[in-house]
């Protein structure tokens, strides 16, 4: 595979180019015929946001650039600038703020990966770093991100779909649900180690999905945002991201994958299993006990000003692709 | 050469002085951020917790004042006192309108649902309604003519503290630390009145 590294402190074309221009030129290049040319395009360091003051000792961490089959923009919709989806994270492994995991992060080692796809599969396997970029076919996902604390994004995600992956392992009859798991490294995530850091959630981070939510087409492992690999605030080397539940169902920096018979425990069902369901679906007649649901702000451009509430969609706007997962089900019930 | 021995008029005056560019400076630098989408990802939910724990602050400095005024024997410090409480009214009002500005944007029914059906935000609301007849009788004319009610009625700072203390720690996902030390540092400034609570509570009894 083609990889480009660039020093931290060096700009690229991509840290002056507003991100409406960011899809309009690729789309002229895609006309001239340069097909899958991302690599051409975007390369840039990981955008270190507060760290700015501590550049001469950190370089921040470096990202690359991949290739990959590109996505078109919905209508009518706005991508969240680059710089906000890598410093408002919600990554308790690196703290509880939201500037706070781009700002502890950037030291995060992400090469050599173990990811170990195990349990109830005929073929288990294990993938190292090289695996996640070149096991299958990079393309981009334009998803919408909303998070359970009621704010959203639209992020350009490059990945490939957790069926092939699950596909290739080869998951036997008795497979019923799949269970996700972080990285466990205190030395390298502080919140890990540091209760006041961490936010006094219970570590690894574990996640789950029943075996046709993963199985669905939208399910998607990403290795990358915006053209290149993901910054470790935003989960790198691997994470999940499944559109139409809230965000925290999206587990970030997985090293297992595991095949089970019995519904998986999830961490922040753990934690509070009254405001935190195991379907975590996007739903806008079922509140949180503590706000809304009903309306989300949209995180785009613009500042205090901006008039960025919107309704919140039932399954996040993915209705027609996930709805009959659910068929016959209480989701008041089963949030 | 000119004495450097200040009256208490002139430190007072002084110390005033650096009250308000204590706490306007940090107020006017913080919104200018937000406003120009400067101040991280989301500049709402960043500019609700600045003025949230800005608050919280400005009143629990408020409530040391008395205390500690009383151990320095320091005029000039109590003097202080109620601009500094004005300012964590102030404060406690821009968190109030930050939420309704540019959390929930004028969308008042959303306002008041979220105000009704949330306790933590119930909560807070109560506290800042109490803060407004204190704020309204600071002035000196008004607390004169109140004479003993004045103190009657601004013993109802304990309760915002402590309704303060409960909002912040009830608002929270997971992350108990930091609300838990506002919690003892709300017991600590009660705790210095000790007497004074305990007689108020057996008043009610």
């Amino acid at each position: 595979m083609l990889i480009k590294s660039r020093r931290a402190s060096s700009i690229s074309e991509n840290d002056v180019t507003p991100e409406n221009l960011y899809h309009d030129r690729r789309d002229v290049l895609k006309k001239l015929g340069f097909l899958g040319a991302g690599a051409l395009l975007s390369s840039s360091k990981s955008y270190a946001g507060g760290l700015d003051f501590f550049s001469s000792k950190d370089e921040g961490f470096v990202t690359k650039a991949l290739q990959f089959k590109q996505d078109a923009l919905a209508e009518g919709e706005i991508l969240t600038p680059e710089k906000k989806i890598i410093t408002h994270n919600n990554f308790y492994e690196f703290g509880t703020q939201k500037q706070q995991p781009a700002e502890l992060s950037q030291s995060f080692k992400v090469n050599p990966w173990q990811l170990s796809i195990s349990g109830e599969v005929d073929n288990p396997l294990t993938l190292d770093y090289d695996d996640l970029f070149s096991m299958f076919p990079l393309e981009e996902r334009i998803y919408r991100l909303r998070c359970v604390e009621a704010w959203s994004m639209v992020i350009p995600w490059i990945g490939f779909s957790l069926q092939a992956l699950l596909k290739k392992a080869s998951p036997n009859s008795k497979a019923k649900y799949v269970a996700f798991e972080t990285l466990y490294d205190p030395e390298q995530m502080p919140g890990q180690k540091s209760r006041r850091i961490g936010g006094g959630i219970k570590y690894p981070y574990v996640e789950g999905l029943r075996l046709d939510e993963a199985m669905n087409p939208l399910t998607l492992m990403s290795v990358g945002l915006y053209g290149k690999t993901l910054p470790p605030q935003n989960g790198a080397p691997i994470r999940l991201v499944v559109p139409w539940k809230y965000g925290f169902k999206s587990i970030k920096s997985i090293v297992g994958i595991k095949l089970v018979k019995r519904i998986p425990k999830t961490t922040w069902n753990i934690l509070a299993p009254n405001e935190y369901g195991f379907y975590a679906n996007v739903n806008p007649e079922v509140d949180h006990p503590r706000w809304s649901q009903a309306s989300e702000r949209r995180i785009a451009k613009g500042g205090l000003f901006a008039k960025n509430r919107i309704a919140t969609l039932p399954f996040n706007g993915y209705g027609e692709e996930v709805a009959h997962l659910y068929k016959g089900m209480n989701l008041r019930k089963y949030y | 050469m000119p004495s450097l021995v200040l009256s208490v008029k002139q430190k007072t005056l002084l110390s005033k002085f650096f009250i308000h560019l204590a706490c306007l400076l940090p107020l006017v630098y913080t919104y200018n951020l937000a406003i120009a989408d400067e101040l991280g990802g989301d500049p709402v939910e960043s500019i609700i917790h600045f003025t949230g724990i800005g608050a919280f602050n400005l009143l629990l400095l408020t409530l040391c004042v008395s205390p500690v005024s009383k151990w320095l024997k320091s005029t000039v410090l109590l003097n202080n006192r109620r601009l500094l409480g004005l300012y964590a009214f102030t404060y406690a009002v821009f968190h109030v309108l930050n939420f309704l500005f540019f959390e929930v944007q004028f969308d008042f029914s959303l306002f008041i649902n979220e105000v009704f059906d949330r306790p933590y935000i119930t909560i807070g609301m109560v506290a800042i309604l109490i803060l407004i007849p204190l704020a309204v009788t600071s002035v000196n004319l008004i607390r004169k003519r109140m004479g003993r009610k004045w103190q009657s009625l601004h013993n109802l700072s304990y309760l915002v503290v402590t309704l303060a203390a409960i909002h912040f720690y009830w608002s929270v996902k997971s992350e108990i630390i930091e609300p838990s030390i506002y919690i003892g540092l709300t017991i600590i400034v009660l705790a210095l009145r000790k007497r004074k609570l305990s007689r108020l509570i057996g008043i009610q009894k």
